[in-house]
C-alpha cells in the first residue's frame, strides 16, 4: 500500500522495476508529462488513474479529479491542454446514477479547463475486484513556445511560491471517509490550474519550474525539486498559507500539511526578478489570492529541503518512505 | 654487579596528552635506568636498560604510578640487547604508522592549577585560560593526532620564552602540554554586546585581581543585575544567569522556549553545593570527578542554601524534588564564580531543541537574541560536546547524559570487535559509536537528527572520529526505523556490511555490553518508542536476548498511538487511547479528563479506532503519559519524557499498595495495562488523592514486570534480568523493580557507563553487529 503513497516507496518501485525495463531518453526524465515532438510541433502527454475513497467529497468528486489532475500534469509541464482520453474501471453493481453524476462532473471541469474527452474505454470486473470506480486519463497539450520548465534549473537565490492554501484537498478526503467525529468546513481544492499557468507564463520570462502538489504534498514536490537540482530549499514554515481549518483537522489527526495532497495547488521555482511579478500575476488569478512566497532555494546542504520553524529552529522536510511514523522516543 | 638487560616497551591507552612521557622520564631517572621515551601513533614506545629486577620494577609502576589523566589499556615488553649508552632522554614524536593512541577527554582545572590561579605572585595569577598536563581542554580542541599542538586549536598561539622553557623541560609540570599558554602568549578574554561589538563600558581592570579582570568584572556585573551572560565553555557557549534571580531565570526560559525543563546550576565548591543538596560520598567523587558533569541531586527538604545566601529560584528546576549541580570546570568558570558570589544557572547555549553553538560567528548569531553580552574568547573549539549529565543508584554513578568529560575515551568491551563497526545510534538523543578491538568510542551526545544544525554534527562527528581513530569501518549497524536520519546515513554510508538493528534489543544488547555480560538474559526495555519488527511502535517489551539475536518473550498490551507523532507531545491522547481500550470505547463519562477535552477527546479516540495515522503501540513510556494525563499531572509535555516524571515526582513514596495487571502466559506473554488503567479510574472516582494513584500504578508496574520476569524464568531458566530504555531512568521504578527482582532471586543489570536512554542505542548496535561478526 505504501507504494502509492507518493513517496520515497513509489519512487523505489519505478527505480527497480519501471526503468530498467521501459526506460527511454524521454521516460527517464520523469518530468510530470514526456515532452515530444511530433510533426514539427512540441507536444506534452502525460496519463494517470485515480483511485478515491470516497468517490464523492465536499468541493469535488473522482470525475473532476480525473479531469484536472492530467490538466495540471500538461499545465505545469508548460503546455496548453487539448485532448484527453477516459478509462474507466467499473465495479459490478456500481449504482448508473452515480456513473452519471461522475462524468457530468467530468463534463464540466473539461469545459472549465477547455479541453475535449476525445477517446474512452470502459471495462467492468467483478464485485471486489474493484472499488467502485476507477479512472484512467491521458492527455495531449501543445508546448507554449519559448517555454522550458525543468526541476533541475532550480538556482540559488530563486524564490518558491505556493499558488494558495495547501493540504484543502487531503484532509477533506479524509474527512468525507467519515470514519472520524469531525464536522470541519473544509471543501477540496480540485481545480485546472490551465489558466493560471497560461498567464503566468506569458507575463514572467522568468518561472524555471512548476509542479502540481498533489500525493506527498508540497514536502514531495520540494524534495523533487531539492534532488532534481541538487540545491537545497529553505521554507519559512510561518509563510506557508494553511487555512485554519486545515491546520486544526491536521494537527487532530497529527499529520503535516506540507505533506496533505492538493489537486488544484502548485509550486513555483521563480528567478529573483521574477518573484514580485509572478506573485502579482498568481495573486490575480481566480483561485490565486492567498499565493505566497514560501521560501527560497540556497546552495547548502544540496538536495534538502529545510523549514525554518516560527520557534526559529531548523528542521529537515524529509521524503516520507510511507505512512508517517512517530520518531520521537 | 647485575647483568644488565634492555627492555623495548609499548604502552596503549590514553597515554598521550596525560603528561604521561615526564612521568617515565622521572621514574627512570629515579631508577637510574638509561634509555629513552617517546610518542607515536601507536602510544608511548620506551626503551630502558638497567638491572633486570630494576626493570622489572619499572614496568610494575607504569602500571600502578601512571598520572591521574593516563588509563593504561595494555604495557607490552619485548628484550632488546644492551647497548650500554648512558642517560635517559625523551625523543622526538614519531607521527608515521596506524593511529591507534586514544584521544583524552577534556578535564576540571587540577589542585595545582587551581594554587596558582589564586597566587599573586604566579605569571599565570588570576588567568582565565590555565592548564597542565593534569589538567584543560584535549578532545574539545584536537583536530588530528598524534595529539601535538599543531594539530589543536592551540595552534595560533606561539609560545612566549616562559611558556616554551616549562613546554620542552622535562621535569616541568606542563611538559608537553599543548594548550599550555599564559597572559603573554595564550587566549585572552573578550566581553561583547549581542551584537557582537566590544562592551561599551569596560570595567576597570584593577591591577590586583590580574589581567583578565575587564571582560570577567563586567560579565559578573551584568550576571548580578540579572542579566543573560553567553559564556564560552570548553565544548560550546552556554548561557548564565544568577540562579538566585527569579526574574532573570523566567527571562531566560522565555527568550530559549524553554518551558519547563530544569536548568542546571553551577556553585563554586562542593561546601555549597552540600548547602543545596543531599551529597553522598558518590556524589561527591563525581561532582570533583574530573569529567565535572552536571549530577543530579536531591535537594534539601527545606530547599534553602543555607545561612548566607537566598534559595534558587523556583524557575530554575520548577517543582522538581532535584537539581542538576555542576562545579567550575575550567579557571574560567572559577573566575567566574567567585566573582558573582552565588549560584549561577549554566544552560546550553542554543534555542531549544537546537544543538549547543560552539562557533564564535554562529554563537553571536544565535544567542544575540537571547544574551545580554556575551563572555567570550579566542581560542577556537573544535568539537561541539555539551556538559554530560549522572545521577547516583544504589551507590553508582549512573549515566543520563555521557558527553564533555567522557567522550572520546572509549568504553571497554568484554569481547572482540573482529571488524571495526560504524554505528548510527538513533534519532532523538542520539550518540554514534566506532567500535574496534575492545574499544567503543562512542561519541558525545548528538541530539535531535531532524535538526539540521545537529544532522551536520552528526556527519562531521563521524568523519572526524574515523579520522582520529585511523577506524575504516566494515560493518554499518543501524536502527530499524525507516525515517530515522541516522538509518538514511547508514544506508547511503559506504562500507561492506550493513546490519540492522532492533531498537529495542540494541537498549539490552548496551546494558549487556555496559555489564560486560554476554546474555542470554531476561531483558526488560522501557521506553518511549522504537521501530518493531512488525512495523509497529515497540516500547514495553520483555525480550530474552543475548548480544547475537533475541526473541520477544513479552510485551505491553497495545494500543493505538492516536495521531503518531501528536500522540506524544500529548499525554492526554494516550489517556483517551488507553481509556477507549480499557473500558471497550465506552470510558466513565465522569471523568476530569475527558471534561476537560470535550468533544475532541472523542475524535481522538475515533482516530485511533480508525487506525488513521494511529499506530499500535506497546509502548511502556506512553502508558505512564496516560495515567500522568488521566490524574491531572499534565496534558501536554514541552520536552521528551516530562508528563512521566512530572508523574514520578508526584508518587507517594510511602504508599506500598499497587494494582495488579493481568499477565497472560503465551508466546509472547501479555501484560495487560488496561487493567491498570482501570484501577486508576476507580480510585480516581472514589476521591483517592493523585499522589496515591500514581504509587500505586508505579508499584503496579513494578509487580506485573516481576510477575512476567518470573514466568519467563519458569519457562527459559534465565535468572538474569537487564533493565534498559528511557522508562528505567524513573528511579522509583527502578528502584522498586531491582529490589523485588533482586528478592525473588534474579540477578540483575542495570546501566553504570552508558544512559538508559536513546544515548546508549549505538553502543548496543555496536555490541550486536561485533557479536554476529563473531558468530
Ligand atoms: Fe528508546
Ligand atoms: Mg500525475
Ligand atoms: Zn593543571
Ligand atoms: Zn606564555
Amino acid at each position: 500500500m505504501a507504494h502509492g503513497a507518493g513517496g520515497k516507496a513509489t519512487q523505489t518501485l519505478i527505480d527497480a522495476v519501471f526503468l530498467p525495463r521501459l526506460g527511454n531518453p524521454v521516460l527517464d526524465r520523469m518530468e510530470d508529462a514526456a515532452e515530444l515532438v511530433a510533426g514539427g510541433t512540441r507536444l506534452a502527454f502525460t496519463t494517470d488513474s485515480f483511485v478515491v475513497s470516497p468517490l464523492f467529497f465536499p468541493g469535488g468528486d473522482i470525475g473532476d479529479l480525473a479531469i484536472n489532475g492530467t490538466v495540471n500534469d500538461l499545465a505545469v509541464r508548460g503546455a496548453t491542454p487539448m485532448f484527453l482520453s477516459a478509462g474507466f474501471i467499473l465495479e459490478e453493481g456500481f449504482a448508473v446514477e452515480d456513473l452519471e453524476r461522475v462524468v457530468a462532473s467530468m463534463a464540466r471541469a473539461a469545459a472549465a479547463a477547455g479541453v475535449q474527452v476525445v477517446t474512452g474505454d470502459t471495462k467492468v470486473v467483478q464485485r471486489g475486484g474493484a472499488d467502485g470506480c476507477y479512472i484512467n486519463t491521458a492527455g495531449i497539450g501543445t508546448m507554449i513556445p519559448g517555454v522550458r520548465l525543468a526541476a533541475a534549473s532550480a538556482r540559488p537565490g530563486d524564490a518558491v511560491l505556493v499558488s494558495g492554501p495547501i493540504g484543502e484537498h487531503g484532509i477533506t478526503v479524509m474527512l468525507a471517509r467519515g470514519e472520524l467525529d469531525i464536522d470541519a468546513d473544509v471543501t477540496s481544492d480540485t481545480a485546472p490550474l490551465s489558466g493560471m499557468v497560461s498567464a503566468l507564463l506569458h507575463a514572467v520570462p522568468g518561472v524555471r519550474a512548476l509542479r502540481d502538489a498533489t500525493r506527498g504534498g508540497v514536502a514531495t514536490v520540494l524534495n523533487e525539486i531539492a534532488r532534481a537540482a541538487d540545491v537545497s530549499v529553505v521554507v519559512d514554515e510561518a509563510a506557508v498559507p494553511v487555512s485554519p481549518q486545515v491546520r486544526g483537522t491536521a494537527e487532530l489527526l497529527g499529520i503535516d500539511p506540507l505533506y496533505v495532497a492538493c489537486e488544484g495547488r502548485m509550486v513555483a521555482v521563480v528567478e529573483p526578478d521574477g518573484v514580485q511579478p509572478a506573485l502579482e500575476v498568481l495573486r490575480a488569478h481566480p483561485g490565486g489570492e492567498q499565493a505566497a512566497i514560501i521560501g527560497r532555494v540556497a546552495a547548502d546542504p544540496p538536495g534538502l529541503v529545510l523549514l525554518n520553524t516560527v520557534f526559529g529552529g531548523t528542521r529537515i522536510v524529509d521524503l516520507l518512505v510511507g505512512d508517517p511514523l512517530p520518531r520521537i522516543c | 654487579m647485575d647483568k644488565s638487560v634492555r627492555m623495548g616497551i609499548r604502552v596503549e591507552g590514553v597515554v598521550q596528552g596525560v603528561g604521561f612521557r615526564p612521568f617515565v622520564y622521572a621514574l627512570a631517572t629515579r631508577l637510574r635506568l638509561n634509555g629513552h621515551v617517546g610518542n607515536d601513533v601507536a602510544g608511548v614506545f620506551i626503551e630502558v636498560e638497567g638491572p633486570a629486577e630494576t626493570v622489572d620494577e619499572f614496568v610494575l609502576a607504569l602500571h600502578r604510578q601512571a598520572p591521574a589523566l593516563a588509563c593504561v589499556d595494555r604495557v607490552r615488553t619485548e628484550p632488546r640487547e644492551p647497548v650500554g649508552t648512558g642517560g635517559f632522554a625523551i625523543v622526538p614524536s614519531d607521527p608515521a604508522g596506524r593511529v591507534a593512541t586514544l584521544v583524552c577527554a577534556d578535564s576540571a582545572t587540577c589542585a595545582d592549577c587551581l594554587r596558582e590561579l589564586d597566587d599573586p605572585a604566579d605569571r599565570r595569577y588570576g588567568y582565565a585560560f590555565i592548564n597542565c598536563t593534569n589538567c584543560g581542554p584535549r578532545f574539545t580542541i584536537t583536530r588530528g593526532v598524534p595529539y601535538d599542538r599543531p594539530l589543536t586549536t592551540m595552534a595560533g598561539f606561539a609560545l612566549c620564552p616562559a611558556c616554551a622553557a616549562e613546554y620542552h623541560d622535562p621535569a616541568d609540570r606542563r611538559f608537553h602540554a599543548q594548550p599550555v599558554c599564559c597572559p603573554t602568549c595564550g587566549p585572552r578574554l573578550a566581553l561583547l554586546d549581542p551584537a557582537g561589538r566590544p562592551w561599551p563600558t569596560p570595567p576597570a581592570a584593577t591591577p590586583a585581581d590580574g589581567p583578565a579582570d575587564g571582560p570577567l568584572a563586567g560579565a559578573a556585573e551584568v550576571l548580578r543585575a540579572g542579566g543573560i551572560v553567553a559564556v564560552k565553555g570548553l565544548g560550546g557557549y552556554h548561557l548564565a544567569v544568577s540562579a538566585t534571580d527569579e526574574r532573570a531565570a523566567a527571562r531566560l526560559r522565555a527568550r530559549k522556549h524553554r518551558e519547563d525543563k530544569p536548568f542546571a546550576v553551577m556553585v563554586a565548591d562542593l561546601d555549597r553545593a552540600r548547602r543545596l543538596c543531599e551529597v553522598d560520598a558518590v556524589a561527591e567523587r563525581l561532582l570533583t570527578d574530573r569529567a565535572a558533569p552536571i549530577v543530579l541531586l536531591d535537594r534539601h527538604r527545606t530547599g534553602s542554601p543555607g545561612p548566607d545566601g537566598p534559595p534558587i529560584a523556583p524557575s530554575v528546576a520548577p517543582g522538581d524534588r532535584s537539581l542538576g549541580v555542576l562545579l567550575p570546570y575550567t579557571p574560567l568558570h572559577h573566575l567566574l564564580l567567585r566573582r558573582v558570589a552565588g549560584p549561577i544557572v549554566l544552560t546550553s547555549g542554543n534555542v531549544s531543541n537546537e544543538p549547543i553553538a560552539h562557533e564564535d560567528h554562529d554563537a553571536i548569531a544565535r544567542l544575540g537574541a537571547i544574551a545580554d553580552a556575551v563572555l567570550t574568547h579566542d581560542r577556537p573549539i573544535h568539537v561541539r560536546t555539551d556538559d554530560s549529565v549522572v545521577r547516583v543508584f544504589r551507590g553508582h554513578p549512573m549515566p543520563v547524559r555521557r558527553s564533555r568529560g567522557y567522550a572520546p575515551e572509549p568504553v571497554r568491551l568484554a569481547w572482540d570487535t573482529p571488524r571495526p563497526v560504524l554505528a548510527c545510534g538513533a534519532g532523538l538523543k542520539n550518540t554514534f559509536c566506532l567500535a574496534k578491538g575492545r574499544h567503543a568510542f562512542l561519541s558525545a551526545h548528538i541530539g535531535d537528527l531532524e535538526n539540521h544544525p545537529t544532522l551536520r554534527s552528526f556527519v562531521d562527528g563521524i568523519e572526524h572520529f574515523t579520522r582520529l581513530f585511523d577506524v575504516r569501518p566494515a560493518v554499518v549497524a543501524h536502527d530499524l526505523h525507516p525515517e530515522y536520519l541516522s538509518t538514511r546515513y547508514a544506508l547511503e554510508y559506504e562500507a561492506p556490511h550493513r546490519v540492522p538493528v532492533q531498537h529495542h534489543h540494541a537498549h539490552l544488547a548496551s546494558c549487556l555490553a555496559d555489564n560486560g555480560h554476554p546474555g542470554p538474559v531476561i531483558g526488560v526495555a522501557f521506553d518511549g518508542t522504537g521501530y518493531g519488527t512488525d512495523a509497529t511502535i515497540w516500547g514495553g517489551e520483555l525480550l530474552v536476548a543475548d548480544l547475537a539475536g533475541f526473541t520477544r518473550a513479552g510485551h505491553l498490551v497495545p494500543v493505538p498511538l492516536p495521531g503518531g507523532a501528536a500522540a506524544i507531545r500529548a499525554p492526554w491522547r494516550m489517556a483517551v487511547a488507553h481509556l477507549d481500550a480499557a473500558f471497550d470505547g465506552a470510558p466513565p463519562t465522569g471523568l476530569e479528563l475527558l471534561r476537560r477535552h470535550d468533544p475532541a477527546w472523542r475524535q481522538v479516540a475515533a482516530l485511533g479506532r480508525a487506525g488513521l495515522n494511529s499506530p499500535p503501540t506497546s509502548s511502556a513510556g506512553r502508558l505512564f503519559d496516560a495515567v500522568a494525563a488521566l490524574i491531572g499531572v499534565r496534558d501536554t509535555v514541552s520536552y521528551e519524557g516530562q508528563a512521566a516524571i512530572e508523574l514520578e515526582r508526584r508518587a507517594d513514596r510511602a504508599e506500598s499498595g499497587g494494582y495488579r495487571a493481568a499477565v497472560e502466559p503465551g508466546d509472547p506473554l501479555l501484560i495487560h495495562g488496561a487493567d491498570l488503567i482501570r484501577a486508576a479510574v476507580a480510585d480516581l472516582t472514589a476521591g483517592v488523592p493523585p499522589a496515591m494513584i500514581a504509587a500505586r500504578f508505579h508499584n503496579g508496574m513494578v509487580d506485573a514486570v516481576v510477575r512476567a520476569c518470573a514466568l519467563i524464568r519458569s519457562g527459559s531458566g534465565l535468572s538474569t534480568v537487564a533493565l534498559s530504555g528511557g522508562v528505567f531512568q524513573n528511579l522509583l521504578l527502578l528502584e522498586r523493580t531491582v529490589a523485588r527482582l533482586t528478592s525473588a532471586g534474579f540477578e540483575v543489570l542495570t546501566h553504570r557507563r552508558v544512559p538508559a536512554n536513546d544515548g546508549g542505542i549505538s553502543l548496543g548496535q555496536a555490541a550486536i553487529a561485533a557479536a554476529q561478526d563473531r558468530a
